[in-house]
């Protein structure tokens, strides 16, 4: 178990208020100090400017804990997409970073807690216990499995998960909770991004290859569903049964380049190849080694994903730099995701001059409330499982290719909700508003 | 055949050259294009582009000197300011800014130059006779929008991921109040009497005014189209007539222009214009409105009494500021 608390240098000695006692008093003081609105903040800071020379006993501390499971999972096939160690972490501390340099203004402290642990019930029972000290918002990386048992166990207290971590559907429906939302975007909504691209592109006749892991059947189902729900046609489906080896030997080209035509032999006539491999172990082998010289896509060669290092419009070379600036690597899908996570905290927290769950929770949950993430538009939560609604960038390796939802897939109240299960179909009960 | 259309087509243009020109007066327009590193030279009486030349990587920002001799323009990927001479387009030198200079704004008395540096919360403040920076102003995350009260006292900074508008004293170079207003604030402008600062939020789809004396919110404009998905309607540039009456506020990828009461803020008329209109720019006599719409790589021309636009002029790719000089 490895325990990090990362704040702005000047300020660890906040740190304190991520006890209850520290937290019960940050609460007190502001309750005393900013009963007005975010004027009476604003003055607190006044004069000070913005050289976080306020006096720090009107700070309010806000911790934000991060719970993360670590899971032994095979490497993924390129050099390029070997996962850092901070993967997803270094996203939350840009978001306390960003948060920060609001709260200079506001008086306002986020802290991030990082809890890391292999074993699921030494992670729940760490985490309940940063619960029990006063922790309202934990932001997780861990299994749907984990994180079922992680919320029932904290459910009786005033806490707010933001999984950050999952893509899976369940989640978000059977398996919904009252107390959980979700800023990662869900295999269904992926699917339905690229789905809506490939049916614009007119490639309606896919050539579906699947991993033989749990993890690639959902993402297949999701493109089974996607396929259906826009128009498009799954004239052939193969899986790809295969040895996970070490991901390289020295040579090792020749087998594949002999095995992949081979596999992808004999298909009916079709447009576009869709891989479902989410471990990336064997999906990159299939760009240029099909028989018939087909794009690939899906999980390798044109994706659907939350972020992309590439990624440039609607601001986002700055928040790009930011980052670099912050980790010394690219932002991955993780960072960004667990990114908005602490973001949708930060936000609630400066609107409503509070760390306290009962005002920051129900305005999360309101339609006023609006996440700005570098997507060209506003991001708000699905009221009906709490998943947050947003644009998909669909990606070449190297470049931005298109962002979904495309042109002309039209929605009754936002065309973000053609992407992922839409209200009407939910399974999702527990979550209320 | 081809020699008596020539003829006639010289004729017609000798006919145009001796036509009376027209009442209103010539002003020159500059639009700077984000994509081509140009900038765009528009005679306003013609509505045309009369040359376009060549400027630093991702022009953005750009505004005149007070005397209007000077062009000074954001060359974002370099991370300078460039000078260029306003009538001959020659570069006359750089300045030194942060990284990513997006939006400036010059003091009324002429200088100092405040450039919001989007990338590293700052604002900076340069001496334009001398070129240096005089001191940076540590502001919110991406500080975007630049407005300036008549008076020279006061300035106002947006940062476009905090979200707030920060009202710094030009004295003291120190920020002395911050005001929450709704997601990824673009532009702050004060209308002339000094009574009202308007601030545009992208993501937030609306457009707070703020009284500059009290710091308070007066109210918020929210605009509504039919047809229009929410989401697309997004506030970017704002500019206010001379009398202070009416507002023009761009709305992004919603692909027009709303003319607001300053009074009631409310919308009187919303103005169809080409795609993802962004930044604004009045001539002199404001009796027109420039606009730049960054993805239809034009300019739509407003006649400001008649509400109405009258043309569009192509310019380079992604047409993205606007200055308009006196000449």
């Amino acid at each position: 178990m490895a325990v990090t608390k990362i704040a702005n240098p000047t300020d660890v000695a906040l740190s304190f208020a991520v006890t209850r006692w520290g937290l019960a008093l940050a609460i007190l003081l502001a309750a005393l100090c900013f009963t007005g609105s975010t004027r009476g903040f604003a003055q607190g800071a006044a004069g000070a400017g913005a050289e976080l020379d306020a006096p720090k006993k009107d700070v309010l501390a806000i911790p934000i804990v991060l719970a993360r499971e670590k899971r032994d999972k095979p490497l993924p096939l390129s050099l390029l997409d070997l996962p850092p160690t901070d993967d997803g972490i270094a996203g939350a501390q840009l978001g306390i970073k960003d948060n920060n340099t609001t709260g200079q203004f506001v008086n306002q402290e986020f802290i991030l807690d990082v809890v890391e642990d292999s074993d699921p019930d030494k992670l729940i029972k760490e985490i309940k216990a940063k619960v029990d000290a006063g922790a309202h918002f934990v932001l997780t990386d861990v299994a749907p499995t984990t994180l079922l048992k992680l919320a029932d166990a904290v459910g009786e207290k005033e806490v707010l998960l933001i999984n950050y971590g999952s893509a899976d559907d369940g989640l978000r429906e059977e398996n919904c909770r009252q107390h959980v939302m979700h800023t990662a975007p869900t295999r269904a909504m992926l699917a339905d991004a690229l789905a809506q691209y490939l049916v614009w592109k007119k490639w309606r006749r896919w050539f579906l290859v699947l991993g033989p892991n749990e993890d690639d059947k959902l993402f297949a189902d999701a493109l089974r569903r996607a396929a259906k729900r826009f128009g498009a046609k799954i004239v052939e489906e193969r899986t790809f049964n295969y040895e996970i080896g070490n991901r390289r030997a020295d040579g090792g080209f020749e087998q594949v380049q002999q095995q992949i035509p081979t596999f992808t032999q004999e298909a009916p006539d079709y447009d576009v190849l869709v891989v479902a491999d989410e471990g990336n172990l064997f999906g990159d082998y299939l760009p240029y080694r099909t028989w018939d010289a087909r794009p690939v896509a899906g999980t390798a060669g044109l994706v659907a994903t939350s972020w992309h290092p590439a990624i440039e419009m609607w601001g986002g070379t700055q928040f790009q730099n930011r980052f670099k600036r912050l980790a010394n690597r690219n932002m991955r899908p993780l960072d960004y995701n667990a990114w908005m996570a602490t973001r949708i905290i930060g936000e609630a927290a400066t609107r409503k001059n509070s760390g306290s769950f009962s005002d920051l929770t129900p305005f999360i949950k309101s339609p006023e409330f609006a996440l700005s993430a570098f997507k060209g538009v506003r991001l708000s939560l699905r009221d009906w499982n709490g998943q947050l609604r947003q644009p998909v960038p669909i990606l070449s390796p190297k470049l931005l290719v298109s962002v979904s939802p495309q042109p002309g897939f039209l929605h009754q109240f936002t065309e973000l909700d053609t992407l992922g299960v839409d209200k009407p179909e939910t399974k999702c009960k527990a979550y209320t508003q | 055949m081809r020699s008596t259309a020539g003829l006639i087509s010289m004729l017609g243009v000798c006919a145009a050259l001796m036509l009376p020109t027209p009442a209103a007066r010539a002003y020159t327009a500059f639009v700077t294009n984000e994509k081509d590193n140009t900038v765009s030279v528009i005679d306003t009486d013609k509505l045309k582009v009369i040359k376009t030349f060549k400027v630093g990587n991702r022009p953005r920002g750009i505004i005149l000197s007070k005397d209007g001799k000077w062009l000074i323009i954001c060359a974002s990927d370099d991370n300078i300011i460039q000078v260029y001479d306003a009538k001959t387009f020659k570069f006359i030198k750089s300045l030194p800014s942060g990284p990513d200079p997006e939006l400036l704004i010059l003091h009324p008395s002429g200088n100092p130059l405040y450039v919001a540096n989007e990338d590293d919360n700052l604002v900076t403040v340069v001496d334009l006779k001398q070129g240096k920076i005089l001191t940076d102003i540590p502001v919110g995350v991406e500080p975007e929008g630049m407005g300036m009260s008549p008076d020279g006292k006061v300035l106002v900074n947006t940062s476009e991921t905090t979200n707030m508008a920060h009202f710094i004293s030009t004295e003291t170079n120190k920020t002395f109040d911050n005001v929450l207003v709704d997601a990824r604030p673009r532009v702050a402008i004060f209308n002339k009497a000094g009574t009202q600062l308007w601030v545009s939020s992208e993501i937030g789809g609306t457009v707070t005014v703020i009284n500059p004396e009290d710091r308070k919110v007066i109210g918020k404009v929210r605009f509504e189209i039919p047809g229009i998905n929410k989401e697309a309607i997004q506030p970017v540039g704002v500019r206010i007539t001379a009398d202070d009456k009416k507002a023009f506020v761009a709305l992004g990828p919603a692909n027009r222009v709303a003319i607001v009461d300053t009074e009631t803020l409310k919308v009187e008329k919303y103005l169809l214009v080409g795609q993802r209109v962004w930044q604004l720019g009045f001539t002199p006599d404001y009796k027109l409105l420039f606009t730049t719409n960054g993805t239809s790589n034009d300019v739509s021309v407003i006649d400001v009494e008649r509400q109405k636009v009258i043309k569009s002029i192509r310019t380079g790719r992604y047409p993205w500021g606007i200055a308009v000089a006196p000449f």
